[in-house]
Parts: C-alpha cells; structure tokens; sequence
C-alpha cells in the first residue's frame, strides 16, 4: 500500500492526493498483488522442496537440477518450442497477405473485414479447439468427406493425435492474433515513402522488399510474439487433438497442479518457461530496435 | 504508370481471393459446430442425417448446465466490472497522472499478454490457497480480472488517447476539480468504449478455459462443464447445440462492441469540432 501512497504529483498536476490514490488504488492492487506478488510466489516456490504443504520446505535448487538432468524435460521442452515455433511461423505468414490486403487494397470494404478477421477472436477457445477435434477424428468429418467423395475407401488414424494436429489446431485458435499488429504496422508506413520509392524507379516488388516489408517488421514482432506465448504454454490442445507424443511443457506444468501433486517442482518448470519467454522477448526487441522500432 | 496499375489491380485481385481463402479457413472449422448440431446422428460425420431440434431440446431441464451457465454469468459479470473499473482507471492516470508510479502500473497491466494461461492459473491457484480462500468463484473472478485487464486497459486507453486535449484543459482551467473533470467531461465521453471494454471483457471470462482449469472449487463455469461433457461420445452432439447458442451468443455480443467503438470516436470528434481551441 505505501508504494501507491509515494505517487508524487508534479508541480503541473493540481491533483488532490486523494483522487490520485483513489483512481490508482484498484489497478494497483491488481497488478501488484496478483500479477507482482503472484509470479514471485511461483519463483518462491520454484526453489522450495516438496513436502505436501503449501509454501514446502526448506530451500533448494534441486527442482532445477532435475529439469535440467532428465532428458524427458528436454524433449518436451524442446517439442513445445518447435511446435510454438512452427505455429508462429504458419500464422505469421498465412497473415501477412490479408494485413497488406486490409492496408492497401481493401477500400470501402476494410472495416467489414477487420471485424471479420478479428470476430473468432472473441469465441470460445475451446469451441475452436473442439471443432478441430471433430474434423480430425477417426470417424471424424475429414475422413468421413473424403470417403463420400471417393477419394479414400478407408477411413485413417493418421489425422488425430499426431504434433502436426496440433500445429494445425493451434495455428488456426491463433491466427486472429497476428492480423491486427501486422496490418497497425503496414497502416501507419507515410504513403510518401512507397510514393518515393516508384517515383525513384522502384519495381513494385522492389519497393515491397526494401521499404514495407522492413518498416513492417515491428508489427510482424509484435504478431509473433502474441502468437508464440500462448502457444508454448499450451496444454488444452495437445490433451485434446494432439495425444501422448505432443505432451508439451505446459501439459507438464498442469500435471504437476494436479495429478502428480508436487507444487515446488511445477513452479520450477513455470520459471524455465518464463525464462524461455524472456529470451524470445528480448531477441524480439532487439530485432526490432535494428529495424527502427516506431512503437 | 498506368501499366504500373494494371499490374497492382492484379495483384489486388489475387490477393483478394487468397483473403476469402483464408476467411473460409478461419470460419470454416467453427461453422461445422452449427451445422452438425442440427444433424440427426451421434457422430459429427458426412453424409448428413437429416434436420432434428432435438439436440437443443436436450439443454432444456438440464441442471447441472443451467448451474453451470448462471455461474459464468454471474462471474462474468463482476469479473468484467472490475476489469472495466481497472482499465478505466489504470489507462486515464498513465495518460493524465504524469507519474511514474501510474506508468508502471499502465505497463505492469499489459504483462498478462506475455504470461501463458497456464502460469497465471497455477500464481493464482498458490495466491488464493495462501490467503485461504482457495479454488472458488472468487477465485475464478479474480482470474479473470486478470484475463481481461490488458484489453480493457487498451480499449481505453485508445479512448481516452482520441479525446483532444483541449477539452480536458478547458474544464481544468474553468475551475472543474480533478474529479469533477473526470466524472463529468471525460466519463461520459468514453462512454460507448467503456461499454465496450465491459463486453470484451465478460466476452473472454465467458469463454476463458486455460485459468478457469485451475481455480473452480465445486461450481464449474460452462466451458468447464463443456469439457466435463467431452469425455462421454454419447452427449457430443449436445456439446455442439450448446456451442452454437454459445457462438452466437458470442457474435452477437462482439459485433455490439466492436459497433460501440467505432460509433464512440465520431462523438468524440464531434464534441472536439464543436469546441474548437
């Protein structure tokens, strides 16, 4: 309570310490105790042993030394950092033709299509999961579609829980995300930069690959990013499409809170995937800052 | 030049179809819930059986979902209130309290974004076993806060950002307190995007899975319920009827939003027009 107290009004601002405070108290108590205080109890618990209570016992660093000793938690962090990968990279592309098309082409039709792009942004992630599951499964609509139509006599297995159903699943329960930030990007490039670069001869592909595509490129950052870390904590798609050879880390995660009941270690794993986060943030930024970042 | 044209009109016009391509793509997988929860089988499989309601019929007397749906209402809604009470709050203060401490908080806001569901759901699920509570509606409430909080913050932050600055500095001059300027002058004027920022914000607690997972006691939310359904073949074409008054639900909700939004920025002009500095 006293870090909101300390806010200083400066001379400029002839606000009573009152209004301050009650119009910072609500999103101070929010983001200090439950985002702040919360992800410090998780790095708290991560260096504790577990002995069945809440908080563990004693202090240690033996959760990490098993993360990082098990070849298991390699594979599977490894497997959820190229599927998070692959699902990135195929949302981004597939995106980044209908952002230049709403920048550029759309014309009086833009407004009706950016609310259609971003609509199933705003619908059950789980329903959009769900509904994968039925395409993909053995007596599913895509096996069933195909035999109608008498491409396939027999009905296959290999759809359904394989990584590449759920590289698929998460690709299209993402792909909402990327338009928007790419299509802010390539919106706000001056049109007297792409006007100068064919007035100075450029072709139209050469103007895309030396001006829009590198002023776009923070917005193509940003996309990745909002695509990449849901994604790499996912556990809700590889327990539902992707069966036990897509286990990722965030399955691993929700097991340890649940069925395998060993909090402290659980923790730990959470830390190594904000790690990992923190490593992606910070290549992010700096790719950025060398493309001249304008956010 | 006008070869010039000619060839970015074709361009356009391929790129035009590559967009309806990847519109069918986005939508395509979703309308097959609608369209399979009107067929007369258990299994979601070609060919069709024939039209029948009664899947839907079966959602009526159900106990168990009429539970489950009142608890997402009642969650949604105060979760999206305070949401939208933060978000108001947390985005006019990093705009108009130049101070550090309102930036901070402004920034700190926005983390969740950058945090998967998975770790939010399992801080709170220790935040809320600390403080006693454990796994509960408030629980799940304060979850969701948390879900919605980088969206309401940006709904109006955007908001309040569009507001000419002129408008505020003339009610401050003409003696209104902070206050009053505030409740009076810059409240009402983002009016239609607050209203916005409380549907976005009781349209994600509505359909939030990831952190509900871990923070319901004894009361699931209808996704949870939904999930509970998945294990059992027999209900599947229930789930589906359910998921279409959901996705309808969820449309309807959205493009009201979305409406709220953009109408709310023409007033803004407007009232700046009208008063010029």
């Amino acid at each position: 309570m006293s870090t909101i107290a300390a806010g200083q009004s400066l001379p400029e601002s002839r606000s009573s310490p009152a209004f301050r405070f009650a119009m910072l108290l609500p999103g101070g108590l929010v983001t200090f105790f439950l985002i702040l205080f919360a992800l410090g109890l998780v790095l708290f618990l991560a260096f504790r042993g577990n002995d069945g209570s809440l908080l563990g016992a004693g202090l240690t660093v033996a959760n990490f030394a098993t993360v990082a000793s098990d070849p298991l938690y390699w594979t599977v962090t490894l497997r959820s950092l190229v599927i998070a990968g692959l699902v990135t990279l195929a949302t981004v592309v597939t995106a980044y033709p209908v952002a230049y098309y709403l920048a550029f082409h759309a014309g009086r039709r833009r407004g009706l299509l950016l609310f259609l792009v971003t609509l199933p942004f705003w619908t059950s992630y789980l329903l959009r999961v769900f509904a994968w599951k039925i395409v993909l499964a053995y007596n599913g609509v895509l096996n069933s579609a195909l035999i109608e139509s008498g491409i396939w006599s027999e009905p296959t297995l290999a759809f359904l829980n394989t990584p590449a159903a759920v590289v698929v699943t998460l690709a299209h329960a993402y792909a909402p995300f990327a338009i928007l930030p790419i299509y802010v990007a390539l919106d706000t490039i001056p049109k007297s930069l792409l006007e100068a670069a064919s007035d100075l001869g450029a072709k139209p592909f050469t103007s895309f690959r030396r001006v829009v595509l590198p002023n776009s490129m923070p917005g193509v950052l940003a996309a990745a990013l909002v695509v990449f870390v849901p994604t790499v904590g996912d556990y809700v798609t590889p327990a539902m499409v992707g069966g036990p050879a897509s286990t990722m880390i965030g399955s691993l995660i929700q097991s340890e809170f649940g069925k395998a009941n060993d909090w402290p270690f659980g923790a730990a794993l959470s830390v190594c995937v904000m790690l990992v986060i923190l490593c992606v943030v910070l290549v992010a930024r700096g790719a950025d800052r060398r493309f001249g970042s304008r956010t | 030049m006008s070869a010039a044209r000619t060839e970015a009109n074709a361009g356009g016009r391929w790129l035009g179809a590559y967009v309806l391509a990847y519109l069918v793509f986005l939508y395509l997988p979703i309308l097959l819930i609608p369209l399979f929860s009107f067929n007369d089988s258990i299994q979601a499989a070609f060919p069709l059986h024939g039209f029948t309601l009664q899947w839907y019929a079966t959602l009526y007397g159900n106990p168990a979902l009429s539970g489950a749906l009142a608890n997402s209402l009642v969650i949604g809604t105060i979760a999206a209130s305070g949401a939208t009470l933060c978000g108001i709050t947390v985005s006019y203060m990093d705009l108009y309290g130049s101070s550090p401490l309102a930036a901070a908080i402004s920034a700190i806001a926005r983390l969740p974004i950058l945090i998967p569901g998975v770790i939010v759901g399992i801080s709170l699920l220790i935040l809320v076993n600390l403080v006693g509570f454990g796994p509960s509606r408030i629980a799940i409430v304060l979850g969701h806060i948390l879900v919605a909080l980088p969206t309401t913050v940006v709904v109006m932050r955007s908001r309040f950002a569009a507001i000419p600055k002129t408008i505020r500095e003339a009610a401050l001059d003409l003696g209104a307190s902070d206050w009053t300027t505030f409740r009076r002058v810059m409240l009402p004027l983002s009016l239609p995007a607050v209203l916005s920022a409380f549907m976005l914000a009781f349209l994600t607690s509505f359909d939030e899975f990831i952190v509900v997972f871990f923070l319901a006691g004894t009361e699931p939310t209808l996704p949870l319920y939904i999930w509970s359904q998945l294990r059992f073949p027999r209900s599947l074409p229930t789930v589906m009827a359910l998921g279409t008054a959901i996705l309808v639900v969820s449309f309807i909700i959205a493009a009201l939003a979305e409406f709220l939004r953009h109408r709310g920025l023409g007033t803004a002009r407007r009232a700046a027009a009208a008063n010029p500095a």
